[in-house]
């Protein structure tokens, strides 16, 4: 098993470019100087190996293989601590982010691995967005939200015609087509979400993964997000970290559910059709988890 | 200080009670079953009368498990064997409330019979009524408990009960064709027993809601396939 030592390599200071915004276009410069990840068909979108995702010395995440399919939407579930989004933010290398974070093992998106030591990871999260829990416009208009990622990664096409489809892709562009230079902080907390969401297809990614992306929301908008991600999931194969699992029955393909270890460490212990996990699962702590006896 | 519930333990104390509500409702069926067979055994009009009245108890008892089984799913939001089993007993609650109507078709013919003299004593319909209701008493025991084993067992009891039929239909059959004079009156039992036949039927459902709830598998118990292929 090829194992890298990718974050907080202190002998190595590599330079890395955080973009947790993944709002580098690929016709930057920099994303031109690395190896472009190349796309070839598969029926897998993006696959953990033997992942294996620490915190100095404290192993959170143990040993995870998973295969997630394209163009659909896998929901990750599991009670708390159990290395949910620690999973998640493995797959786009945000990770990185935190300091005393590192992890063994590979990532391999589209069959390449995205922790090897020549992949830019701006180029990764530029594949591989991200939507996190609570809505985090700019303070600027709701019109450079959408474009400035773009821009400042030198998109020299049609800035009007990207912003109002990836505002009409978010399923929102109704509701703001007519005050675009206003503030993206004078919206509803559902409208910045699918504002964030529009953000984030604005530079065309691949994968989007979702860190709890309905939990600060009302049920009208925890609703349209639903609806919203049923319909990027048509163009997009999407990842969802969630604690409600009504959420996860209802919008997601498959399910995987994530458990803590004896040893605290968070293993993938059931990862099937949502449909079969949530009526059968094959095992008694998934049961548990989910008919609400543990978590 | 009183002790206060989980969450989890308020859902298990509603699916113990609800189950208890079911065991009730089979209870009803059971004893409604027994009247009306013995009401045309004894030719009892009253008897007859307060069993096919019974019938509407049934219904209410029914619609009360299915409208408490609503209100969990509704606001409990249960997963996995929980839903299984709230989706079960909606089933078993309509099958017990159609074993109920049977019960009731036996308890109509004692009253359509009226004061015609019985063809024959009546013997083997008390049986199969026996056999039919024991079946039923041990079916919903499996179900409450859980008992996959158990349920698989029960079906088996249901040829005997077949037999049963297929004998009464047999000796209905000479009384009708020595003399035609008794066709109505032969056709009503034979119209009684095929009622109990189904209510074992059903029973044979039951089970295999049982074994839908451990297993998660929906699997066919009913063995009369088998029979006609073998013919």
């Amino acid at each position: 098993m090829r194992i890298e030592r990718i974050f907080a390599d202190k002998n190595k200071k590599r330079k890395i470019r955080v973009d947790p915004l993944n709002l580098c276009h690929p016709r930057s410069n920099h994303a031109q100087s690395k190896r472009e990840l190349i796309m070839t068909n598969n029926n897998y979108a993006i696959e953990a190996r033997g992942l294996n995702i620490y915190y100095d010395d404290f192993l959170a995440v143990r040993d995870v293989n998973l295969k997630i399919e394209a163009r659909k939407i896998t929901a990750i579930i599991g009670p708390s601590g159990c290395g949910k989004s620690t999973m998640l933010r493995a797959f786009n290398r945000m990770n990185e982010l935190v300091p005393s974070a590192w992890a063994k093992g590979e990532v391999l998106y589209h069959g390449e691995n995205i922790y090897a030591p020549d992949v830019d990871p701006v180029e990764v999260r530029r594949r591989i967005g991200m939507v996190f829990q609570k809505p985090n416009p700019f303070p600027k208009s709701i019109y450079e939200n959408v474009a400035w990622g773009a821009r400042i990664n030198g998109y020299r096409g049609n800035m009007d015609e990207l912003v109002e489809q990836s505002l009409r892709g978010a399923a929102i562009w109704d509701e703001v087509k007519d005050k675009l230079d206003q503030s993206g902080l004078s919206l509803s907390g559902g409208q910045q979400q699918r504002l964030c969401i529009a953000r984030t297809i604005a530079i065309k990614p691949d994968i989007i993964l979702m860190d709890e992306p309905a939990s600060a929301l009302d049920p009208i908008a925890t609703l349209k997000i639903e609806e919203l991600m049923h319909e990027l999931s048509k163009e997009f194969t999407i990842i969802v970290v969630t604690h409600n699992m009504q959420q996860a029955a209802r919008v997601s393909d498959f399910t995987a559910f994530f458990n803590l270890g004896e040893d605290r460490a968070g293993v993938l212990e059931e990862y099937d059709k949502t449909n079969k996990l949530f009526t059968n699962p094959a095992k008694q702590t998934t049961e548990d988890y989910i008919t609400g006896r543990f978590g | 200080m009183m002790k206060t519930l989980t969450p989890r333990e308020t859902f298990d104390r509603q699916l113990a009670e609800l189950k208890d509500q079911l065991l009730v409702l089979g209870s009803m069926v059971e004893q409604m079953t027994l009247d009306a067979v013995d009401a045309l055994k004894r030719r009892d009009i009253e008897a007859a009368r307060n069993a096919y009245a019974y019938d509407q108890q049934i219904n209410a008892k029914r619609f009360e498990i299915e409208s408490t089984c609503i209100t969990i799913i509704a606001t409990q939001q249960p997963l996995a064997r929980d839903l299984r089993l709230l989706a079960s007993v909606l089933e078993v609650a309509t099958e017990l409330e159609r074993m109920g109507d049977y019960a009731k078709g036996v308890a109509r013919i004692c009253l359509l019979m009226k004061d015609n003299p019985p063809i024959k004593p009546i013997t083997d319909l008390p049986r199969m009524a026996e056999i039919t209701t024991d079946m039923l008493r041990r079916a919903l025991g499996a179900f409450v408990a859980g008992d996959a084993e158990q349920a698989a067992q029960i079906p088996q009891d249901d040829d005997a009960v077949d037999d049963l039929y297929n004998q009464i239909n047999r000796v209905l059959l000479t009384y009708m064709m020595a003399d035609p004079a008794t066709i109505d009156r032969a056709n009503y039992l034979t119209w009684a027993a095929h009622n109990l036949e189904r209510m074992a039927d059903r029973v044979t459902n039951i089970c295999e809601r049982t074994i839908y709830i451990v297993t998660g598998e929906m699997k066919e118990l009913d063995r009369s396939d088998d029979e006609i292929s073998k013919t």
